[in-house]
Order: C-alpha cells, then structure tokens, then sequence
C-alpha cells in the first residue's frame, strides 16, 4: 500500500479507527511495545510508517517502559509524541507516568483497558488505567469507535495547550472497541490540520541553548511543582470543554467535555458510569423510559480531573445515584468512580444516597437483563433506604462462597 | 517563580552538595596505594579521581556521601572509613 490514507465514512476495526486518528494528527515521533488488545494499533501504525504514508518516526523498543522513556526525551525535544499500551504494559510505564505528568510533557497515549494479573486475563475492564489515575495524566474514557477518533484528535488540542501541558491517557475497552468492526467517519487529514494547531512546547530542549529536563529538586521547591500540576489539572477542565465545542464547529460531533448526560432531567435513579458500557446503559434508560420509569444516564468521559462539580450538579434532583464501577479499589469493598463520587458530595449542599457495583471485571459480560436488575435495587433503595453501599454484580456463586 | 516543570540551567546539579549526607569520610593512604584504582571503578558517583600530577586517588569530598564501596573494594585496605565530626 502506498499513498494516501483514505478518510471518510468506512466499516473499520476501532484499532484501525485510532491508528488513522493518530496518523492524521501528524505526531513526530511513536514508541510502542505490542501487547494484546493494543496490538493491532500499533501493527497499523507501524505499517502506515513502513509504506511511506506518514513521516512519523517510529522507535522500536524492547519494553513499555523504554517506550515511554523514548517518547519523554522527545516530547521534551518538542515532538508530538504518541503511543498506546494495555494492562501490564501501562502498569510497567507506571514509574516514567509520574515523570511525563511531572516534566509536564504532552504525550498523547490510547489505552485499550485490560484487566491486571493475576490471575492473568486479556479481556476488558478499566483496572489498569484507573489504578494509574494518581500519575498526573488527564484521562477520557471512550463510548464507540467514532468518539475514540474524535477524542483522538482533542487529545492532542487538550494536552498540548500551554496552560495544561500535560499528558493524556485515550482509554478505550479492549475487544469491546478495540476489534469491533463498525461504520467511522475517518478525519481528513486537511480537516484535522484545520483543527489541530502545531504543537508549540512551553519549552524544548534545544542544543544552542542547553537545559536540563526533570532536574532534581529539593524539599523547598518540591511541593510547588506538585502544586502547579494540580494547578494545569484543572485548568485542563475548560480546555477539556473547549475542545469538545471546537470539534463539533469543526466536525459536527459532540460527545459531552467532562461528561455527559442522558435523560437525567427529571430521573429518579441515575446510572453512572465509563466506556463502552454507557451504549448498554443507554439502551436500558431508553427501554425503562418507554415505560415510564424516570431513568437517567451519566456518562463519565474525564475520570482525570475528576468532574465532581458537574457530576453534582446532573444529580442534585435524583434520589438515587448508582455508579458501575469496571474497577475494583480492593480493601475498600468498592470501585474508584463510587468512592470519589461519594467523597466529592460528602460536605456540598447536595446529599443523593450513592450505592455501587462492581461489574464486569476481566471481561465479563454486562447484559441488559443484569442492569435491569441493579435499577431494581435501586428502586429498592428509593424505597427503603440502602441496604448495600457496594456489591459485586454476577458473582458465580459456585466459584465463590458469598 | 518557579518554570512550570522542574527545568534549570546545565550542570546546575553541582549547586547540590551532597557532603552533609555522610557520616563516615574515606580517608586515603597514598602509602599504601598501589594506584590500580579499583575505587575510581566501583564509586557509584564518579566522584573517585587519580590526583592530579600523581599516581594515586582521591575523593572529592563535596559529594562523596561516604557509602564506603572504594574501601571495601581497595585490594590494599588503602582506604579507611572514618567517623566524621560536624
């Protein structure tokens, strides 16, 4: 294959979908180690790099870890950088996370969400990237194929604003998005290089004038420098917005900022949660609608910065708010979104009973009837009050004893 | 102010004297020096160095954090660790 790669409405696989988005983004430099479900991105940029049809240089290397120490040193030399990982992979990046956010370098990383080992298991649940969710990376969790291309693209445009300058994770369910085949509309690359300004670093190394990169820093300055990544965290709030708004004007597609919202105006029970499981969920809240059951949808796209205010403000009118967590903070009982949801309300002026279930882990499946079932409980709460604050959902009973 | 990411001027790692970590000094005994330098090698700082215009080794004591590997490595027992007083 040689020339140009087409765009436009096409049947593609979501690693393709991705692997086209970040090839018209133009990044300078790729760095990544092929891990199943991530690999078929990589396998396709490699080859866009291989057949001439983008100039990104692509560095080979023996291990995640080298992987995002090469795209540090050149994010810090002022390439846009860009990589993608999974599951132990992200777990063995989980040192060079911390330097990246810290040195405050923009580099742009798809994670096709895979569950940790042990035991070991390459199918989907968010475990890897939100046990990553301290590093100092933005986080947008991904619903189809067509919204990881265009967040893809806002990835980019988010991160790589002088007030943020910060990286982002893209994380996308494996298999579930990563090798589903579905109709994308694929970005032009003259549209993307419209939308997209060049990447301009607050500073780069630059060897005319010598610097020295994530330099050593004693305990009078060290606290400050944690402080201002906080800081650019939640300047990238408005930024993450923003992007989102300049894509619709560009393209026409909106997916929501921080979140989004479905059906939440007037909803008794809100359902919470991220990735591919919000296309369920909507399908449910459409189905209980029809019957009249005041059902509401939130989805939550930045898990970083965490979107509290407007998680409060969609939920303030429910009576209740029940998160599914793909996600489990062991030796809490509950999953990450839940505990922070929780946390986030505690001293506000709202007060909405909050209950969780942890679901799906290592890729088990979330069928509609297993969500219908939680909103019964949830009924049951409206009720009666809470009689669990979390529970595992689908547990196989003659697995376990419960 | 401070920049926005721990960024500074080259070599500007030198402004941080290290000395004040240690608590035993090596102190070398050109006498007993055979000039192999063995600690030169093993000094996990680079600090270690023949003197200048002679055929044995020295520390340099504004780094040195005294972890005591030349002296376990000379073959001659030519360094000493010493207790140092502040």
């Amino acid at each position: 294959m040689t020339g140009e790669l087409k765009s436009g409405r096409q049947v593609v696989e979501g690693s393709y979908a991705v692997a086209h988005a970040a090839a018209m983004c133009r990044p300078d430099v790729i760095s990544a180690y092929p891990i199943t479900p991530q690999t078929h991105i990589v396998e396709d940029l490699s080859q866009f790099v291989a057949d001439g049809v983008i100039d990104s240089k692509y560095i080979n290397v023996e291990s995640e870890f080298s992987a995002l120490s090469a795209l540090v040193g050149a994010s810090a030399a002022g390439a846009r950088t860009y990589s993608a990982t999974t599951s132990q992979g992200l777990a063995l990046m989980h040192e060079v996370l911390f330097n990246a956010a810290g040195m405050r370098l923009p580099i742009v990383m798809t994670i096709v969400n895979r569950s940790m080992s042990a035991p070991i298991n390459i199918w989907n649940d968010h475990q890897d990237s939100v046990a990553q969710r301290d590093t100092g990376w933005i986080q947008i969790y991904i619903e189809d194929a067509q919204e990881l291309v265009d967040a893809t693209a806002q990835a980019f445009m988010i991160g790589e604003d002088p007030d943020v300058s910060l990286p982002v994770m893209v994380c996308m369910d494996g298999f579930i998005l990563s090798h589903v085949f579905e109709p994308v509309d694929l970005l032009d690359q003259k549209d993307v290089d419209d939308f997209l300004p060049q990447f301009l670093p607050v500073r780069a190394l630059d060897p005319d004038n010598p610097e020295s990169f994530g330099m050593f820093v004693d305990p009078a300055y060290y606290m400050d420098f944690r402080y201002l990544v906080e800081q650019a965290m939640d300047a990238s709030r408005s930024k993450i917005e923003d992007a989102a708004k300049k894509f619709e004007s560009s393209f026409g597609r909106h997916y929501g900022g921080l979140i989004d919202t479905y059906h939440t105006d007037g909803a008794e029970i809100i359902l919470v949660a991220m990735g591919s499981l919000v296309g369920t969920l909507r399908d449910v809240v459409d189905d209980l609608r029809s019957k009249g059951k005041p059902v509401g949808l939130l989805k939550i796209r930045a898990f970083r910065p965490f979107p509290i205010d407007e998680i409060k403000k969609a939920v303030a009118g429910a009576k209740v708010v029940v998160v599914l967590d793909k996600n489990i903070s062991l030796g809490t009982g509950e999953g990450a979104v839940t505990t922070e949801i929780k946390a986030g309300m505690y001293n506000g002026d709202i007060s909405v009973p909050v209950i969780g279930f942890v679901i799906g882990l290592g890729g088990r499946d979330i069928p509609v009837t297993t969500v219908q079932r939680i909103v019964e409980k949830a009924e049951d709460v409206i009720r009666n009050g809470i009689a669990a604050e979390s529970e595992f959902v689908d547990l196989n009973h003659s697995h376990v004893r419960v | 102010m401070i920049p926005h990411a721990p960024i500074g001027e080259v070599g500007s790692s030198l402004a941080n004297k290290t000395s004040g970590w240690r608590i035993f000094i090596p102190v070398f005994n050109a006498e007993l020096c055979n000039g192999c330098g063995t600690c030169e090698t093993f000094c996990p700082e680079g600090i270690v160095h023949k003197i200048e215009g002679g055929d044995t080794f020295a520390a340099d004591y504004d780094y040195c954090k005294g972890c005591g590997i030349c002296a376990a490595e000379c073959p001659k027992d030519a360094i000493e660790m010493v207790l140092e007083e502040k």
